[in-house]
């Protein structure tokens, strides 16, 4: 069960999978995210669901090496398999005919902003994509963002690829040379989501932001991925995980995010020392 | 006394060893040791084997309490294990979690005058000397009915059905959302009140019967119930998973870091073993000053996780007096035995930060009682200035839950009540929706294990004759 069927390294730090999950790809829907975990002594993860294939039976995701199950997760090899896959989790995405619609992805937040910008595109919506990373060698999926988008944008932070900016800088050109822009989809690091949020909230155009919250179930029992929008608490598993950005404290959802950077510093020093991978 | 012949005066009841406060305070392992047989046929001993059995009608299974006391008194302890397993799936989680004292045991004649029998202990003893004998008896496999039944949640209530539903010659399915079954028998009830081990020897035991499992399988997500019932064929669905949404305080600060549910708390910390990490792989924050705000069994536990974790002070928030604690009696003073503060008549009302985004105090009122509300409680009132703070680094609000609405909002013509919990005939289970029974938290809001374990008892009777006779009264649920 829950095989790797295909593994991709998109660079250094970005791994692919194409994970056998018969049927959850069944029902996965732009938007949806999932669960995993390695092996008995595991933590649950949520990852999102980059895309799915109904007829293969595979879902596929993109994870960066943040700390020790990530990076454990990275040493896995096609043909090896997880312990445990559930999803698909979260509500979906809300896909309409819009209009124009700009699709910003940032980081490995490229990876579950195609399959939105695919939908989007599908029910009629013009794509216009902006993808975004801190150098050359964290994009991906180019071209795959290309065939769903009407127009695609890349930036690196250090002009090592594409344009030298941040996503920021063409959405705010694209927000003011063009007043026809009814949506904006934005996901990545929560940093960039807050500032995708301020340049969109400045041109008065409605934001959707996919939030990654830090979860344990994942099905609403036990509200670690608990988020504030509009002053209320919510739930990124069961309400979420795509939340109206100019509603969003993303303060919070960052300082929530860092709850446990002394113990995950202190598993992957471990991890370190035990395999020497890291 | 005329059937207690053999002792000039009533015995005293037979109590059971466990470990010292100071020590099992620090440790994860079960407070008490159980009986040894000699214990348990002395405690036996004092049953009168009443004419009319009362404490029988204390039970929400009705276990045959009379004969398998009997059967004790007699040595034939795996048969009195067995006694109780035609009304019972999980003999050994009830003898540990039930609260006899307001059911068997508060009927029991023995205790107008001095201690009831102790017949929580006594199921204890039986279900534990059958598991540690390995002569686990399976009933007769019954002939198939042709029928399927998927339970949703394996708890409690999914356990006790599809326990119920197997006997009957039923396949039986049972969806579990997390990676692991036993609902909150595995992720809520710690170790030391309920080891892991006998949770997953109950499961093994329902599996035996015939009950296939699949774990990860998140209804509402994976299946809708319109989809089991169609595309999968399953003749009638049972809907048991439990109580939901945890319920945070509604204060300012509520969402800083080293603030949990106690749902999350216990989750981490049972499920996840994280009191393990960094063997096991998720983090737990272990606070040097712990509150715990509520007053029920499960504040208790978080309470006692959380000094089990290592915390050096841990404060019990309540805004009634201690009289007025949900928790059973016993927990209350287990908590109290172990050092556990007590902080009664008194609400938290924001929490404070430490300029990082941490949790550093709670502020807290002094409450006094008032007048009686809906519940027959008396009321607390805030005694207005008597703000005071408490300084912590971990807060556990364990207030209760609300209704998740993952499965439920996926389910066409299921009629809910104003709390969005299912409406449902208590008798058979029956929703307002044809094929589709529930039970147990879904229904109620938090409760007991085992009034699950009744409701799902119950459910399994309406599904059998359902099956039977495919009658549907949709009238019930009309306005």
């Amino acid at each position: 069960m829950y095989r790797i069927l295909r593994k991709e390294v998109l660079s250094d730090f970005v791994i692919l999978f194409e994970i056998e999950a018969r049927e959850i790809a069944k029902k996965a829907k732009a938007g949806n995210f999932f669960v995993l975990r390695i092996h008995e002594q595991g933590e649950r993860i949520p990852l999102t669901i980059a895309d799915f294939d109904r007829d293969k039976g595979t879902i596929t995701t993109v994870f960066q090496k943040v700390g020790k199950t990530t990076h454990h997760l990275a040493t896995l090899k096609e043909g090896n398999s997880l312990t445990d896959v559930v999803g698909p989790l979260g509500m979906h995405s809300h896909i309409e005919n819009f209009g124009t619609v700009i699709c910003v992805g940032g980081g490995v937040g490229i990876a579950p902003t195609y399959p939105i910008a695919r939908s989007l595109k599908e029910a009629g919506n013009t794509v216009i994509s902006i993808i975004g990373a801190r150098m050359k060698d964290l994009i991906f999926w180019e071209d795959k963002m290309r065939s769903v988008s009407d127009e695609l944008i890349v930036t690196t932070d250090d002009g090592s690829y594409g344009r030298k900016a941040v996503v920021t800088v063409p959405l705010d050109e694209r927000l003011t040379e063009n007043k026809d822009i009814n949506l904006v989809y934005a996901i990545g690091p929560a940093i960039m989501m807050k500032f995708v949020c301020v340049t969109t909230e400045k041109h008065k155009v409605k934001t959707i932001v996919s939030l990654n919250s830090i979860m344990v179930d994942a099905t609403g029992m036990c509200g670690a991925c608990r988020v504030e929008v509009g002053k209320e608490t919510k739930f990124a598993c069961v309400d979420g995980p795509e939340f109206d950005g100019h509603k969003v404290d993303f303060d919070l959802l960052m300082s929530r995010q860092r709850m446990y950077t002394g113990e995950e510093k202190e598993a992957m020093e471990l991890y370190k020392i035990k395999t020497g991978v890291g | 006394m005329e059937e207690n012949q053999d002792s000039r005066k009533p015995k005293n009841r037979v109590k059971m060893r466990e470990q010292l406060a100071v020590e099992r305070a620090r440790n994860f392992m079960e407070v008490p040791y159980g009986y040894t047989p000699e214990e348990a046929m002395e405690e036996a001993s004092r049953c009168l084997n009443c004419l009319k059995p009362t404490c029988r009608t204390g039970c929400p299974v009705s276990i045959d309490i009379p004969s398998f006391i009997k059967l004790i008194k007699e040595g034939r302890f795996i048969e009195a294990a067995w006694k109780i397993k035609e009304d019972n799936a999980l003999p050994a989680v009830c003898g540990r979690v039930c609260p006899q004292e307001i059911q068997c045991e508060s009927m029991c004649i023995l205790g107008k005058k001095g201690d009831p029998v102790a017949i929580g202990n006594l199921e204890r003893f039986v279900s534990d000397y059958e598991r540690e004998s390995g002569d686990i008896q399976v009933p007769d496999k019954p002939a198939p009915s042709g029928r399927k039944v998927a339970i949703i949640g394996s708890g409690p209530a999914g356990l006790s059905c599809a326990a119920d539903l197997a006997k009957s010659g039923h396949q039986v399915t049972l969806f579990e959302a997390l990676h692991k079954p036993g609902g909150v028998l595995i992720y809520g009830i710690p170790e030391f009140r309920l080891p892991k081990v006998i949770v997953e020897k109950e499961v093994a035991y329902i599996r035996k019967l015939g009950v296939e499992l699949a774990v990860n399988a998140v209804i509402g997500k994976l299946y809708t119930i319109d989809e089991l019932l169609t595309a999968y064929h399953y003749d009638a669905c049972f809907i048991a998973t439990g109580a939901g949404l945890p319920l945070f305080l509604g204060i300012p600060g509520e969402n800083l870091n080293g603030i949990y549910s106690a749902n999350e708390f216990l989750t981490r910390a049972n499920l996840m073993k994280s009191y393990l990490f960094p063997e096991y792989d998720t983090p737990i924050k272990v606070g040097k000053r712990v509150a715990v705000i509520g007053g029920g069994n499960v504040a208790m536990d978080s309470a006692r996780v959380a000094l089990r974790l290592g915390s050096e002070k841990v404060h019990l928030i309540y805004r009634r007096s201690e009289a007025e604690m949900p928790a059973r009696k016993a927990e209350i003073h287990h908590a109290h035995e172990e050092g556990i503060e007590f902080n009664v008549l008194t609400n938290p009302v924001r929490f404070i930060d430490d300029g990082k985004g941490n949790v550093a105090a709670v502020e807290c009122i002094r409450m006094e009682l008032g007048e009686p509300d809906a519940s027959g409680r008396r009321s607390p009132v805030p005694m207005r200035g008597s703000e005071f703070q408490i300084e912590i680094d971990v807060a556990i609000p364990a207030l209760g839950t609300r209704s998740n609405p993952l499965l439920i909002r996926n389910v066409p013509h299921l009629s809910l009540n104003k709390r969005g919990y299912i409406i449902a005939d208590e008798e058979t289970g029956m929703t307002s929706k044809p094929g589709v029974f529930a039970g147990g938290d879904i229904l109620t809001g938090s409760a007991t294990v085992i009034l699950a374990l009744g409701a799902g008892r119950k459910a399994a009777q309406g599904i059998n004759d359902y099956l039977k006779w495919k009658f549907w009264d949709t009238k019930k649920f009309m306005n």
